[in-house]
């Protein structure tokens, strides 16, 4: 197990964030990109603090699932005063992969390439009457 | 329809709020009654995201609530009505027709003891939920629609 501060932040409603970090790990064996936050039972102010000290601690993108809420509300708020942290709402495994495996680059860019990998992987088939 | 649900929350929109009680009761609009909120348009941007663009969202202090509500509450689409503490809906109460309050978050903080996974009270809220009880509304607590209603006599 590595001691290195994660550089992403996963943060979502009940066992989201877990759920997708142990999948990223079960994948390509990284354990040390993401760090997994729940907001259930965080009052808004305390997921705000939490997220606050990953950033401190130099975090560069936070991943949330919902658009709007309170996981996307609190990082907006942090990123008032980091101005260079970057959300990526609407997370999906597929987005968290080419974060963690994908060339290593400015937040921006690791955002809009995770971002493009995420929305492309979503797709529909099947359902013929 | 007028307002179908009075919340306290102190998360006021999120998802549990958008997307679990919102969508199955169809609502038309969300009033978030704040002062802090309605004192910024920074803030109202922030919770503005987190709703969809048919709905339509109010931002109101307490005085303003108060003069809006009967409005609100003759909008032909169901709505919620946020606070996110239980003054302000306590406030509100006392110049409109409040007859039932849900208590969906209330989340841990200093001199707050729990009473529910999700609701956590100070002695002086406590007494604020008697005292608001006490002029007819009906107090209880319930995080999503699918969840058990704990009745206020229950929870204290």
């Amino acid at each position: 197990m590595s001691n290195r501060a994660p550089r992403g932040i996963i943060v979502g409603h009940g066992e989201f964030a877990a759920g997708l970090a142990s999948a990223v790990q079960q994948i390509c064996g990284l354990a040390d990109v993401f760090a997994a936050v729940s907001n259930r039972d965080h009052p808004a102010g305390e997921l705000e603090r939490i997220l606050r000290e990953y950033a401190d601690n130099g975090a560069e993108i936070i991943f949330t699932d919902l658009p709007g809420g309170s996981a996307a509300n609190a990082a907006r708020r942090v990123m008032r005063d980091h101005p260079k942290l970057v959300l990526v709402t609407g997370a999906n495994l597929a987005a968290l992969l080419e974060f963690a495996l994908g060339e290593r680059c400015g937040p921006a860019t690791a955002a809009r390439t995770a971002v493009e990998k995420g929305r492309s992987a979503m797709d529909s088939s099947g359902g013929e009457s | 329809m007028a307002i179908v649900l009075h919340r306290i929350d102190d998360r006021l929109i999120h998802g549990q709020v958008v997307v679990g009680w919102g969508r199955p009761m169809g609502v038309g609009f969300i009033a978030l009654v704040d002062d802090t909120v309605a004192a910024s348009e920074w803030e109202q941007e922030l919770y503005r995201m987190g709703v969809p663009p048919e709905v339509t969202l109010h931002f109101a202090d307490v005085s303003t609530a108060q003069r809006e509500h009967a409005a609100w509450e003759s909008d032909p689409r169901p709505g919620i009505l946020l606070t996110a503490d239980i003054d302000t809906m306590a406030r509100l109460a006392t110049a409109t027709r409040v007859t039932e309050v849900n208590l969906g978050g209330i989340h841990h903080a200093p001199g707050r003891t729990q009473r529910l996974r999700y609701v956590f009270l100070s002695p002086d809220e406590e007494q604020a939920l008697r005292t608001l009880a006490a002029t007819g509304v009906r107090i209880s607590a319930k995080d999503v629609p699918g969840g058990k209603p704990v009745e206020l006599e229950d929870l204290l």
